[in-house]
């Protein structure tokens, strides 16, 4: 062997910012991911669910309320078992990136980013796709498609935050896994016949703000509320929907929605960023 | 000299480390060894800053805590058990651990004495045990540290490989660098270390040069020195190992454990 180059001290001085191994990280993790065939699979299955609703259907409206029960169940689903399969998956090399000169904050970053913007774009792209093929995007839908995306978008984040809440507190994975999917059938199916139990063991007393809270403590019925108020489809709006609508109308009740589904972005995030800095790996 | 002093860490109601002392100086190879479960992971997660002490601190020769983000830009990792995104290609995985030490130029030598240029243009999954812990100890030498953390590093490779790894283990240690070796492979030590440090319940026991452990023995080689140290405890040892059975003191170099 020749003579090995002697090892140098670090010059702080000229170390890259956090927010520039933050996307060093995430523009690699992205790469991965969108070369996953379960993320491959699942942009093929909800661009073949928008096409056939579209075909079938019709008009874009109504091609949008059909979509919108998929979304509500898949977004979550794939983006609470990607992601917190992609953290356990990953743990050996977050140890080797740990072990690198990156701030743990700008590593939480890069990995939340690195999942939440391919998976937020392989949603609106296999959504929007088949609406720009089936030429389906007139005056009517343009502004319902576009609050759909978002609202997909906003989706795949709060359970992505979520899925990474779960998997930096849950050392072990197959618990880990087990929770991330609770969580999805808790707050995708089970929720809304829980809260009309309670509606009726409880008629007698007044409701309306109790279900309220209800709402805002779900983000698919937040999803669901939110675009059902924007397509004007109260009969599908369930009870703690009919309730928020009628409690706030129409464009107060979408403002509140909102700010609601990026609380739950955030919080989540905000949460699982601080077990992150704070663990031991 | 890297320093580690009074080092505890405790997960729960076990105390894995409790008052770990050890400088690691430029130049030499030291050999962390101990049963299993005697804390050597624990150890060096805590180098690694991957884990947080409760107590003590461990310090780069020019004093920053290795806690510190920019610090860990002096160490270089060889983990038991590489993983890397598998989608990802092996050059993929280079460029973005270079982008993440945008002021090192990389030294490709290990990555040209181990032919592994070709094979890293396939993604990761494709690739084999092996040629995963060649990458792995390409990316640990890969930016001239000053401290070189190696957990079991030659398990999967074939001799060819072994040998040329020990020799840029050895090229390393002559340039300068510290270096932290744990092996079950008992040769490998004899082969690479210099000074050897004895961890058992979570405290050193014994660290110094191979030559004072096998004068302070009696022992004619390393081999026989490791498994009188964990065979026959000095009178710091305390009295539960020295009633560990004969067969479970010489499984103690098998490797893992927390």
């Amino acid at each position: 062997m020749t003579a090995a180059i002697a090892p140098v001290p670090p010059n702080a001085a000229s170390r890259p910012g956090a927010a520039t191994l933050a996307r060093t990280v995430a523009e690699h993790q992205w790469r991965d991911v969108l070369r996953s065939r379960w993320v491959i699979a699942y942009a093929l299955v909800l661009f073949a669910a928008a096409e056939l609703l579209l075909r079938l259907g019709g008009s874009g409206p109504s091609a949008l309320v059909s979509l919108l029960n998929i979304v509500l169940l898949l977004v979550p689903l794939v983006a609470l078992v990607l992601g917190s399969a992609s953290l356990y998956g990953a743990r050996e090399f977050t140890e080797l990136l740990l072990a690198q000169p990156i701030p743990r904050r700008a590593l939480f970053v890069g990995l939340w980013l690195g999942l939440v913007v391919p998976l937020a774009g392989a949603t609106v792209l296999a959504i929007a796709l088949p609406f720009a093929i089936e030429r389906a995007i007139d005056a009517d839908t343009a502004p319902a498609l576009a609050l759909f995306l978002v609202v997909a978008a906003l989706l795949v984040a709060a359970f992505t935050s979520l899925a990474f809440l779960v998997a930096v507190t849950v050392h072990d994975r197959a618990r880990g896994l087990g929770a991330a999917i609770l969580l999805w059938l808790g707050l995708g199916l089970v929720y809304d016949g829980v809260v009309l139990a309670v509606a009726t063991a409880l008629r007698d007393w007044p409701m309306e703000k109790p279900m309220l809270a209800f709402m805002l403590a779900n983000p698919i019925d937040l999803a669901r509320t939110l675009l059902l108020l924007r397509l004007d489809v109260a009969a599908l709006m369930g009870y703690t929907g009919a309730v928020f609508r009628m409690a706030f109308g129409t464009p107060a009740g979408m403002g509140i929605a909102l700010v609601a589904m990026l609380a739950w972005v955030a919080g989540p995030w905000w949460f699982a960023a601080r077990a992150f800095d704070r663990r031991d790996f | 000299m890297i320093r580690i002093a009074d080092v505890h860490k405790r997960f729960g109601a076990l105390a894995v480390l409790r008052g770990v002392d050890l400088a690691l100086a430029p130049g030499r190879v030291t050999a962390v060894v101990g049963p299993n479960a005697s804390g050597k992971s624990t150890l060096i997660k805590c180098i690694l800053g991957l884990a947080a002490p409760d107590r003590g601190a461990i310090t780069l020769p020019d004093g920053r805590d290795v806690r510190e983000p920019t610090a860990r830009a002096a160490i270089g990792y060889m983990p038991q058990a590489p993983r890397f995104p598998e989608n990802l290609t092996g050059h993929e995985v280079l460029a973005m651990l270079d982008a993440l030490r945008p002021d090192v130029a990389p030294d490709g030598t290990l990555l040209e004495r181990f032919s592994l240029a070709a094979q890293l243009d396939k993604p990761v999954r494709t690739l084999s045990g092996g040629t995963r812990q060649k990458l792995s100890a390409v990316v640990a030498f890969r930016y001239r540290p000053q401290l070189l953390v190696l957990d079991e590093p030659t398990a999967g490779l074939d001799p060819l490989a072994t040998t040329i790894f020990k020799a840029a283990v050895l090229a390393a240690r002559d340039a300068g660098t510290s270096v932290l070796l744990t092996s079950h492979v008992v040769g490998e030590l004899q082969a690479m270390a210099d000074d050897v440090a004895f961890l058992l319940d979570g405290t050193i026991h014994f660290a110094g040069p191979v030559a004072r452990l096998l004068d302070r023995t009696g022992a004619r080689s390393l081999e026989e020195a490791l498994a009188a140290l964990m065979q026959a405890p000095t009178d710091r040892i305390p009295d539960a190992a020295l009633h560990g059975d004969a067969p479970q003191a010489l499984r103690v170099m098998n490797g893992g454990g927390a």
